[in-house]
C-alpha cells in the first residue's frame, strides 16, 4: 500500500438545468508516497474539479477514488470531513487564514476538529509545525502583520500540523511575487525531501518545473503524465538570485 | 469538539468584533434591564401592601354586615345594619378558637386639644382591640375593661392626632374634647404608618365603644366586628365557627345565604395584590417586547455575520469541521451573546432599580428567581434567534464557501 492516491475512471458531471457539463471524463491517476506532483492545465481543463475531488471537498459522479488505502467515493459528508481532517492538508491561493487570529491559533485549527483523540497537545504540535516552516519567531503575529510569503508559510504549517498523507496545494503561488514563489517552492521541495507527499495544482510552467512529475489536464482528461526533465532546485535558484542582486 | 473549545472559539469571535457584539447585545441588555426594573417595582409594591396588611394583625378576622338579599336583589356588603353587641357577646362566650373580639363603631368628629383642633376618625372599641391589632402604646396605656363597663370618657390617641393636638408635649393626662365632650387622654399609640389603601392608620382616636354609643352616636348597630385567634393556623377554623354562630343567632335556614361577611387578612391581601399583579404583568409584558426585539437584533447580526464569514466557514469545513461543528459554533456564539447581554442587563437592572428606589422612595424587590429566569431567557433568545443563521452556515458547501468573495 504505497499509493497515496489511486483513481479509476473518475468522472464528474455537473448538471445545470438541462445542460450537462462534463468536468471530468474518466481520470485514472495514481500517486505514490513521497511524490511531488504538479497538476497543470488551463482554466476549464478540469484541474480544479480534480483538485476538489482529490481533496474530498466534492464527490465524484462515477469512478473510484482510494486515498491512502481508503475508498473515499460514496462516503457521507461527515466521513469526508473526518478524512479531510485526518489525511489531507490544504494550501490555498488566497492563503485562507482566519483574520484577527494569531499564526499559532490558525495552525491549531485543524487539531480542534480532530476526533481521533490522538493529538493531545495542539499547542506543541502547532508550534513545531510553525518552526518547521521557519516561522518560530512569528507565533503571535496575526495574518495582517505578516507578508504574503509568511502567510503562505502559516498556511503550509496548518496543512502539515495533522501529519496528513497528502498536502494539496491549489495555486499556492498565485498571489506571490517571483522571489516569494521560489521561496515557497523551496519549502515544498524541502518538505518533500522529508517524505511529505505533495500535489500542486498550477497553471504556471515555472512552478511545475520544481515538481518531480507533471500531470496535464485538458477537457476533463489527462493528456500528459510524465516525470519532469531538467527539474529545478528552488534552493539553488534562490542562491543565484541573491548573487545576481548582490552583483 | 469539546464544549470548552467551542465556547472559547465563540468568545474569541465576539471579542474580535467588540463594537458589533456590543450593539447586538444592546437590545438584550435593555430588555433584561427593563424587565428587572419593572418587576422589581411591581414586587416592591406587592410586598409593601403585604407588609401593611400584616400590620393590621395577621390573625385578624373582619366581620361586616351585608350581602343581604332583598327579594333576590343583592344589597352588597354593609347594606343591612345587622351586627349588634349581642353578636359580639355570643362570639366571646361561645367561640372556642377565637381569643379576642371587639366591636368597632366608627364616626368622624372634630377633636379639640391644647394646640388646636383636628378632624379625625373616632373608633369605639373594646380592650381586645389592642390585642387584635397588635398595637402597642408609645406613652401611657390602653384603656382598661373597667373603663369600658363604666363608660368612662377616656381616649387613646393615634400618633398623628397626638402630634397635631399636642405638638412636642406628652398628651397623656391631658384633656381633649370630642364633639365638645371632654375626654381624658390615657395613652398614645405607637405609629403604624400607611394602610393598604394609602390612608394614615395613625390618624385615629380610640375610645370605649360603650362611651361612644352613649355619648357620641347612640346607634345600636355595628359596622364592623374584629376578632382574632391565638395563631394564624386557627384563622379558618375561627371563621367557620363565627359563621355558624352568627347564622344561629339570625336563625338562617339551611338554604339562606349569609347576611354578613367573614374575611381574614389573606382575603384582603389577595384582593389588594390582585391589582398590582395585573400591573406587574403588564409592565413585564411591555419589557418582554424589548427582549423580543433584542432577539431579532441577534438574528440580524448573526445572519450578516454568516455571510461575512462565509470564507471562514469554508476554511473550517475544508480542514475537517463537520456541518454540526459549524452549527454549534454559531449557536454557541449567539447563546454567549444572549447570556452575556442578559448578565449585563441584569447588573444594569439591579443598579437601575436601586437608583429608582433611592430617588422615588418606592420599595423595589429583586427576586433571585427572576434574575435566574431573565438570564436563562436571554440564553434561550440566543438559541431561538441564533438557530436559523447557524443552520444557514452549516449548510454551506465547502467549495462554494471557499470561493466566496
Amino acid at each position: 500500500m504505497t499509493n497515496v492516491i489511486h483513481t479509476e475512471s473518475l468522472t464528474k458531471t455537473y448538471v445545470s438545468g438541462t445542460n450537462e457539463v462534463h468536468a471530468l471524463r474518466g481520470v485514472d491517476l495514481t500517486i505514490g508516497r513521497g511524490e511531488l506532483v504538479a497538476i497543470m492545465g488551463t482554466s476549464g481543463s478540469g484541474k480544479s474539479t480534480l483538485m476538489n475531488l482529490l481533496g474530498c471537498l466534492d464527490s465524484p459522479t462515477a469512478g473510484s477514488y482510494e486515498l491512502d488505502g481508503v475508498r473515499v467515493d460514496g462516503l457521507g459528508k461527515n466521513e469526508l470531513a473526518a478524512i479531510r481532517n485526518q489525511k489531507l492538508g490544504f494550501v490555498f491561493q488566497g492563503f485562507n487564514l482566519l483574520p484577527r487570529t494569531t499564526a499559532l491559533e490558525n495552525v491549531e485549527l485543524p487539531l480542534l476538529y480532530d476526533r481521533s483523540g490522538k493529538k493531545v497537545d495542539p499547542r506543541a504540535l502547532a508550534t513545531a509545525a510553525l518552526q518547521r516552516v521557519g516561522l518560530a519567531e512569528r507565533l503571535d503575529h496575526q495574518p495582517s502583520e505578516l507578508s504574503g510569503g509568511q502567510q503562505q508559510r502559516v498556511a503550509i504549517a496548518r496543512a502539515l500540523v495533522t501529519s496528513p498523507a497528502l498536502v494539496l496545494a491549489d495555486e499556492p503561488t498565485g498571489n506571490l511575487d517571483t522571489r516569494t514563489t521560489i521561496e515557497v517552492m523551496a519549502l515544498f521541495q524541502e518538505l518533500n525531501e522529508e517524505g511529505v507527499t505533495i500535489v500542486i495544482v498550477t497553471h504556471e510552467p515555472e512552478v511545475a518545473a520544481y515538481a518531480k512529475r507533471v500531470v496535464e489536464m485538458r477537457d476533463g482528461r489527462i493528456v500528459r503524465d510524465e516525470p519532469v526533465r531538467n527539474r529545478r532546485d528552488a534552493a539553488r535558484d534562490l542562491e543565484t538570485a541573491d548573487e545576481r542582486s548582490a552583483a | 469538539m469539546k464544549t470548552t473549545i467551542l465556547v472559547r472559539i465563540a468568545t474569541q469571535s465576539i471579542l474580535k468584533n467588540k463594537m458589533r457584539a456590543a450593539l447586538t447585545m444592546l437590545g438584550i441588555i435593555i430588555g433584561v434591564a427593563a424587565v428587572i426594573v419593572m418587576v422589581a417595582v411591581g414586587f416592591g409594591a406587592r410586598s409593601r401592601i403585604r407588609a401593611q396588611i400584616n400590620n393590621l394583625g395577621t390573625n385578624m378576622i373582619v366581620i361586616t354586615p351585608g350581602a343581604a338579599q332583598a327579594a333576590g336583589v343583592s344589597q352588597g356588603a354593609q347594606a343591612f345594619p345587622n351586627l349588634s353587641l349581642d353578636d359580639v357577646q355570643k362570639i366571646r362566650d361561645e367561640a372556642q378558637v377565637v381569643t379576642a373580639v371587639t366591636p368597632v363603631i366608627v364616626s368622624r368628629a372634630q377633636v379639640i386639644g391644647e394646640a388646636g383642633n383636628w378632624r379625625t376618625m373616632i373608633n369605639g372599641v373594646d380592650t381586645d382591640y389592642q390585642v387584635i391589632r397588635d398595637w402597642q402604646t408609645s406613652s401611657g396605656a390602653f384603656f382598661a375593661p373597667e373603663d369600658v363597663t363604666s363608660m368612662r370618657k377616656v381616649a387613646v390617641l393615634g400618633k398623628t392626632v397626638a402630634d397635631q393636638l399636642f405638638p412636642g408635649t406628652d398628651p397623656v393626662g391631658q384633656e381633649v374634647q370630642i364633639r365638645n365632650v371632654p375626654f381624658d387622654v390615657v395613652g398614645v399609640l405607637a405609629p403604624k404608618g400607611q394602610t393598604a389603601s394609602g390612608s394614615d392608620s395613625d390618624d385615629v382616636v380610640l375610645i370605649p365603644h360603650t362611651t361612644m354609643k352613649a355619648v357620641l352616636s347612640g346607634r345600636s348597630f355595628l359596622p364592623q366586628i374584629l376578632a382574632s385567634t391565638a395563631s394564624e393556623g386557627d384563622v379558618p377554623a375561627a371563621q367557620d365557627e363565627i359563621r355558624v354562630l352568627l347564622r344561629e343567632s339570625r336563625r338562617l335556614g339551611e338554604n339562606d345565604p349569609d347576611d354578613f361577611t367573614v374575611r381574614n387578612q389573606n382575603d384582603l391581601a389577595e384582593a389588594a395584590e390582585g391589582s398590582t399583579k395585573v400591573m406587574t404583568l403588564l409592565l413585564a409584558a411591555i419589557a418582554s417586547i424589548s427582549l423580543l426585539v433584542g432577539g431579532i437584533g441577534i438574528m440580524n447580526i448573526m445572519l450578516v455575520s454568516v455571510t461575512e464569514r462565509t470564507r471562514e466557514i469554508g476554511i473550517r469545513l475544508a480542514i475537517g469541521a463537520r456541518g454540526s461543528d459549524v452549527l454549534t459554533q454559531f449557536l454557541v456564539e449567539s447563546i454567549v451573546m444572549g447570556v452575556l447581554g442578559g448578565l449585563i442587563g441584569l447588573a444594569l437592572g439591579i443598579i437601575g432599580s436601586k437608583l429608582l428606589g433611592h430617588f422615588t422612595g418606592w420599595e423595589t424587590v429583586i427576586s433571585p428567581v427572576l434574575m435566574l429566569v431573565a438570564v436563562m431567557f436571554s440564553g434561550a433568545v440566543g438559541v431561538f434567534f441564533g438557530y436559523y443563521p447557524a443552520r444557514k452556515a452549516a449548510a454551506l458547501h465547502p467549495i462554494e464557501a471557499l470561493r466566496y468573495e
